[in-house]
């Protein structure tokens, strides 16, 4: 199966800000695989006497926290956590999403009423409140646990662009074509319908993967996240918040980090649609 | 021997507000022997497209096909088989071709992985044998370097050449019966006589039947055995071809004869008929053609039944009582 995933990307690097956002991801994935390798482990680096906060230096380029555990590392290592949430939760909600929207606007009817209707409900609940709420409700939340949460509540607006798509898609006579030489609703949904629909998709997707970052960020933040020691941007941001004054550093990197991410993701996340959408017109 | 398809009496109804129910289609039968050409030839909205998605059952709903429609397929009625074995009808004895090749191909795949999906829905073998299936249907339609544009998207490709794919996706399932609905309609006028000519070559060395849809009087001579004209979802006259165009009978036929300039023959206005087919909702009672009609007869108030105005010959006209 062939999709014509390489000419939209290629379209997508056409643009400025695309090839920007393109390289910044790239740098910012190997990033999150390469550095912990190269790095100390900060779980084992504690020097507490007198390697704590230190500002930076050749040693520890973005200084040591309140544990003298080097922020660099940690940063890094934060990325891995970080990012695999935001992607394992949006892959999840993604693949919810389309389900829903094909088999909705699919089937149509008393199907596609009821289903949108219960969108339309879950919609009206703010995703943050609800994610507090969940989150409150189960201490010491696993970190799997998290990620299905947030990948469960944040399939919503897929399933509504999906459904459009595929009702400006049903009437198509490549569909009917299909039909009329004998292929069924599923074949019919996940082998005609849900390809043309993959443009808007990974916008949706690459648009979730920055809303997650400042999600997850927030959530970990206000210390419902994902719980010390193991490090998260939005984790690290919490643990400097004492000491913002006297050692700006260990919030103001994992704080960069973030802003450096959502900004490449948006970047390219915005050529992306407008390449699906030159496409589609 | 017994036709190839039989259809009796066939009605569709969507739902109206008003009327509580209208008929696009509304007790249509023919018949279709083995290697028969049929034409249904009439005007946009008389119905003759919906009739044939409801050979298939791909009525658009609301739409429904009406209880007492029977579509009978070689001794099977297609209307009462349950949805698997539905599937194995469509593709593998009837296919369909749709009129417009711009969007009757899925943009997001090659033309080989479109007729191999086909070759896979209908028959158990192996993909390089699918794949060779493609190849040989791609050239048997008249793609040049065939094996080439096994990997093209459908974007590659012109209309003439997109209409030929499609026509080889319908004949991967080596069917009985092609369907083609204005298979040329979107099509330049030189390659719409190329890709009738395929159709009919094709259509006699696979030993399919056709049912040809037209609005076009002009492409049936030479092509079709038979040709039955519909109005207002009706079958209004249904001759052999050849008795059809020395013959047109009924006023509306001869009203679209009027309509289509032709070569032969002292130079005259072109006549068209005033007006267009109402939409369902507003048919006339009795003669459904009443509204348009030159003619006006006295019994034009009561629905015509089929007369027979020659052999094989026969029309919903009360005019062919007159004649006899």
């Amino acid at each position: 199966m062939t999709a014509p995933a390489p000419s939209l990307l290629r379209r997508t690097m056409r643009v400025a800000n695309g090839r920007a956002g393109a390289v910044a991801l790239v740098v910012i994935a190997l990033f999150a695989l390469a550095a912990p390798l190269a790095l100390p482990d900060p779980a084992t680096q504690f020097d507490i006497v007198d390697g704590a906060l230190r500002p930076p230096s050749a040693i520890h380029p973005f200084g040591t926290d309140h544990l003298s555990r080097d922020v660099l590392s940690r940063v890094a290592n934060g990325a891995r956590i970080s990012l695999a949430v935001a992607v394992i939760a949006v892959a999840l909600s993604i693949t919810l999403g389309a389900v829903v929207g094909l088999v909705a606007g699919f089937f149509g009817g008393v199907t596609d009423t009821i289903v949108m209707r219960v969108v339309d409900g879950a919609m009206a609940i703010p995703r943050l409140f609800l994610l507090l709420l969940l989150v409150a409700a189960w201490d010491r939340l696993p970190l799997a646990a998290l990620i299905l949460v947030i990948g469960a509540t944040g399939w919503l607006g897929t399933s509504r662009l999906v459904r459009a798509e595929v009702l400006r898609l049903r009437e198509a006579e490549f569909v009917r074509s299909a039909q009329a030489l004998g292929a069924g609703a599923r074949r019919v949904m996940f082998r005609h319908l849900l390809p043309n629909t993959i443009g808007p998709l990974a916008v949706a997707a690459m648009l979730g993967v920055g809303d997650v970052i400042l999600l997850e960020a927030g959530l970990s933040f206000l210390g419902l996240g994902v719980r010390p020691p193991t490090p998260s941007w939005g984790g690290m941001i919490l643990e400097g918040k004492d000491v913002l004054q006297a050692a700006p550093w260990v919030s103001l990197f994992p704080g960069l980090a973030i802003v450096a991410t959502v900004l490449a993701i948006n970047l390219f996340g915005e050529a992306l649609h407008r390449a699906a959408e030159s496409r589609s017109s | 021997m017994s036709p190839l398809l039989e259809v009796r009496d066939l009605r569709v109804t969507f739902p109206d507000r008003a009327t509580g129910g209208v008929h696009p289609v509304d007790g249509v039968s023919f018949e279709l022997a083995r290697g028969e050409t049929l034409a249904l030839v009439g005007e946009s909205g008389c119905g003759k497209s919906l009739s044939a998605l409801a050979l298939l059952r791909l009525v658009p709903p609301p739409g429904r096909i009406a209880s007492g429609s029977a579509v009978v397929l070689d001794g099977t009625d297609v209307l009462a088989l349950d949805d698997k074995s539905l599937r194995k009808v469509r593709g593998r004895r009837i296919a369909m071709i749709f009129q417009d090749p711009m969007t009757s191909l899925n943009p997001v795949f090659t033309v080989g992985d479109q007729i191999t999906e086909v070759v896979h829905a209908h028959f158990k073998v192996p993909k390089q044998e699918a794949r060779d299936r493609a190849l040989k249907l791609l050239n048997e339609v008249g793609i040049p370097d065939a094996a080439s544009r096994l990997d093209a998207y459908p974007h590659q490709l012109s209309g003439g050449m997109r209409q030929r794919v499609m026509i080889a996706i319908a004949l991967a399932g080596e069917p009985e019966l092609l369907i083609a609905d204005e298979p040329t309609t979107a099509l330049d006028v030189t390659v719409q006589a190329q890709i009738l000519e395929l159709l009919d070559q094709l259509r006699a060395t696979h030993g399919m039947s056709m049912l040809l849809i037209t609005h076009d009087l002009g492409i049936v001579a030479g092509r079709a055995d038979r040709v039955a004209v519909m109005y207002a979802g009706q079958i209004v006259e249904q001759a052999s071809t050849a008795a059809l165009f020395a013959k047109p009978s009924h006023p509306y036929t001869q009203g679209l004869f009027a309509s289509v300039p032709r070569l032969t023959g002292p130079v005259g206005h072109l006549m068209p008929i005033p007006g267009t087919v109402p939409p369902p909702s507003a048919w006339p009672s009795g003669c459904r053609f009443r509204t348009r009609c030159p003619i006006v007869h006295a019994r034009s108030a009561e629905m015509p039944p089929m007369l027979q105005v020659g052999p094989e010959h026969s029309m919903r006209c009360w005019l062919a009582e007159d004649q006899q």
